[in-house]
């Protein structure tokens, strides 16, 4: 592809080469954080060495200031840095909630003590972060929460518990909505700093259907936070929330395209099909209606890797942002949720496996991948509330009569 | 839409421009109404022609302007949106049709006058109810210098007004193909009155001498051409029914802010909106599998056939369903002539049934990955 990047970013990129030289462990060549992980975090010294290098530099948050722990790089001086990282088969060691979510959202809504406390160790990934917004009683319906907050004069008082808090039982501190105010719904609520090691903080993992436990229930019983912890003004914390959703789809969108490979088999599912049920003297799948049911998906799941292509090239253009982003999480959990059934169907028996001898390791992941899955509609949004999102804000459609949704 | 150039974003713009004033849908309306047996206005035909929008897929050198099957797909999009009836998207196939095979003399004879639209071009390929170019039963005997043509072809695209036809034909070496002139004698076209009211034709070759000069490509080899024409125009009709589907949809979208039941517009009711979001959902992925084709043909790409198949398949699922949801979301009123619901489901099945429809393609979309 041309560069169009002239001759301050040719310098730059040459500095890219050079450091990536001294600082990659080609050991790590290709890989990616997932692998490496173990339990909260990796142990692997090379994996140790390069998170430290990259966090040195600040370039695992190219675009973050300078002055924080960020790479303050020029959204093409980041370019750079990706296309070169991508040449010699280098990846981000710095991610995480912080990063994703509460990074980009507290460098716009914090304070600057807040920034300068928070952001250099995100930039690190010295700090893990949790995410405190839904409860047992508040999930589609966020802004029902009930988490009570109290101001105590010279603290806040927090009681209540928060639900699927993704690793809680690691986390070092949350990003938590909580409610300031009984009286109003959406402007009751503010946006709180809980370090997770105050006394009265309580983490239990949930088990969930697939038999992991990435998620957790927090309690919080007479917690006091420092007054300093909240972010923006009181009862503001509706508004930010939103924003850090909107970062959170955005995360999942990108990795649409990845959801539909979540413990399945590398093979094509055709290919599959071939081997497990049934291929006829021409080499097709024998049996009609799963190979015509296979193509359907096939086909959908091509449709779905052109439009994130093409939204990504779109939104990279001048023409603003690509109308294609806003259908992404929906269609990519639709179409991953469809390929993991199918590929049930395709193993048979051999898809019922839940643990021990008698299947091997790629079915008893496909399993496992299979019931994990059903979260992808649920999670960052349902399926439901996406389809409300895509009729209001892109096709202008009304709430109806007596709603008060936001 | 695929980010574009400054030329394509300017054809687009008068496309659309054009297609708004000059031809909205009461003109099509009025078309049908009239009666006319070719299914086109023949003075917007010849202001289209005049705009250069014939000649878009061919070379300079003829006449054409050389843009590209993109930039035809940009503007039949637009005529796509009003139900435009008009033969450029046939013309334009069967001067791909050339420009991909023909020797000097064929170009320098027929593409002129494509461009020009003094000619109309069409593409007669099947013989039965569906969509099958392997099945060829019309047989060319070699007659003299030249050959004989015998045998019959149904549903061919303005059949009507066409001038040139590119006719596929069984010879002594397997499939061949010929550029046939529409009055050659022995041509006998029987115009079809269809439900969507565009120009179609069964066409009836009793003994049709032509010269060896109108054989296309090598006799014996027209199975893999006949295929990459084909591809040109799946790809640039499944452009077309992007247009009507989007226009389809829009059309929905505003009577649903607009009518009022039960003391609120029916579009404040979530029944109707998770109706709305999926198709606006299935036209974005429809989209890009629409431009994904256009541009591999444009780009001679490897994966034309696999693409295009992927385009009218996701395609034509798609316009089924908004067409029949604009019908059924309009209600009562969706179901008279007067509305225009019932122009988009009429049109929106015989493009989809136009060169395969989304059996046709998924299997073959099957067949081109291996299983």
């Amino acid at each position: 592809m041309a560069d169009f990047g002239g001759e301050a970013t040719e310098g730059f990129r040459a500095e890219v080469k050079r450091w990536l030289k001294d600082h990659f462990p080609p050991a790590l060549k290709g890989g990616s954080l997932l692998q490496y992980m173990e339990g909260p975090s990796p142990r692997n010294s090379d994996v140790k060495a390069w998170i430290a290098a990259m966090g040195e530099t600040g370039w695992g948050v190219p675009t973050w200031p300078k002055a924080l722990g960020g790479g303050g790089l020029s959204k093409e001086e980041a370019r750079v840095l990706a296309q070169e990282m991508n040449a010699v088969g280098a990846w981000n060691p710095i991610g995480g909630m912080g990063v994703m979510m509460f990074g980009p959202t507290l460098l716009e809504y914090g304070n600057e003590t807040q920034k300068q406390t928070h952001i250099p160790p995100i930039a690190r990934s010295e700090i893990r972060w949790c995410q405190g917004f839904s409860e047992p009683g508040a999930g589609s319906d966020l802004a029902s929460l009930q988490t009570k907050c109290e101001d105590k004069g010279d603290h806040w008082l927090v009681n209540g518990s928060k639900i699927w808090t993704s690793g809680a039982q690691w986390a070092d501190w949350c990003f938590c909505l909580v409610r300031t105010d009984t009286s109003k719904k959406h402007e009751g609520i503010s946006f709180l700093l809980i370090d997770m090691k105050s006394p009265g903080v309580e983490v239990k993992p949930i088990r969930l259907i697939s038999g992991n436990s990435p998620f957790c229930e927090t309690f919080f019983t007479d917690v006091k936070v420092p007054k300093e912890n909240l972010v923006g003004p009181l009862g503001g914390g509706w508004t930010i929330a939103k924003r850090l959703l909107q970062h959170e789809r955005a995360g999942l969108a990108g990795g649409g395209g990845s959801m539909g490979r979540g413990g399945l088999f590398a093979a094509p599912m055709h290919q599959l099909a071939k081997e497990y049920v049934e291929a006829d003297e021409g080499g097709r799948i024998a049996d009609d209606d799963l190979r015509s049911r296979i193509t359907g998906h096939e086909i959908e799941a091509r449709a779905f890797q052109l439009t994130a292509i093409r939204s990504l090239v779109e939104s990279r253009s001048n023409q603003g942002p690509s109308s294609a982003t806003s259908i992404m999480k929906n269609a990519g959990s639709r179409i991953a949720q469809e390929r993991a059934e199918l590929t049930l169907e395709v193993l048979g028996a051999q898809g019922l496996g839940w643990e021990g001898e008698g299947f091997n390791a790629d079915e008893l992941a496909a399993v496992r991948g299979w019931l994990g899955g059903k979260a992808y509609s649920i999670y960052g949004g349902s399926a439901e509330i996406q389809n409300n999102i895509i009729s209001k804000r892109i096709l202008g459609l009304p709430d109806p009569l007596g709603s008060s949704s936001h | 839409m695929a980010v574009l150039t400054e030329e394509q974003s300017l054809l687009r713009d008068a496309a659309r421009t054009w297609t708004q004033e000059k031809s909205p849908v009461s003109a099509f309306r009025k078309v049908r109404n009239s009666g006319v047996a070719l299914g086109y206005d023949q003075a917007a035909f010849a202001e289209m022609a005049e705009m250069g929008w014939t000649g878009v897929i061919i070379p300079e050198e003829y006449g054409g302007s050389d843009f590209g099957w993109l930039s035809l797909g940009l503007i039949l999009e637009e005529t796509g949106r009003t139900l435009t009836a008009s033969p450029i998207l046939s013309s334009s196939v069967a001067a791909g049709a050339i420009v991909l095979a023909g020797t000097d003399a064929q170009k320098q004879h027929w593409l002129t006058k494509l461009a020009s639209g003094e000619v109309v071009g069409a593409l007669a390929v099947d013989e039965g109810p569906h969509h099958n170019p392997a099945k060829v039963a019309l047989k060319a005997e070699k007659a003299g210098a030249g050959w004989k043509l015998t045998g019959k072809k149904t549903f061919v695209l303005e059949g009507p007004a066409a001038g040139l036809l590119v006719v596929s034909a069984k010879t002594d070496g397997g499939v061949s193909l010929f550029l046939v002139p529409g009055d050659a004698k022995g041509v006998a076209k029987h115009a079809l009155k269809l439900a969507d009211s565009r120009g179609a034709a069964n066409i009836d070759f009793d003994g049709v001498e032509v010269g060896a000069d109108a054989l296309l490509g090598e006799e014996g080899k027209g199975g893999p051409l006949l295929d990459k024409i084909l591809d040109r125009a799946r790809a640039a009709l499944a452009a077309e029914m992007l247009g009507s589907a989007l226009q389809a949809f829009e059309t929905t979208l505003d009577y649903l802010k607009t009518r009022v039941q039960f003391g609120q517009v029916i579009g404040s009711f979530q029944a109707l909106q998770h109706r709305a979001a999926k198709m606006f959902t299935d036209l974005e992925l429809s989209r890009s599998c629409v431009e994904a084709a256009l541009t591999a043909i444009d780009n001679d790409g490897a994966e034309v056939s696999e693409l295009v198949s992927l385009a009218k398949a996701k395609m034509g699922d798609t316009l089924h369903l908004v067409s029949n949801e604009m019908v059924q979301m309009h209600g009562g009123i969706g179901m008279t002539d007067e509305h225009d619901a019932g122009l988009y489901l009429k049109r929106a099945r015989a493009q989809e049934t136009a060169f395969g429809g989304q059996a046709f393609h998924r299997d073959r979309y099957a067949r081109l990955q291996g299983f």
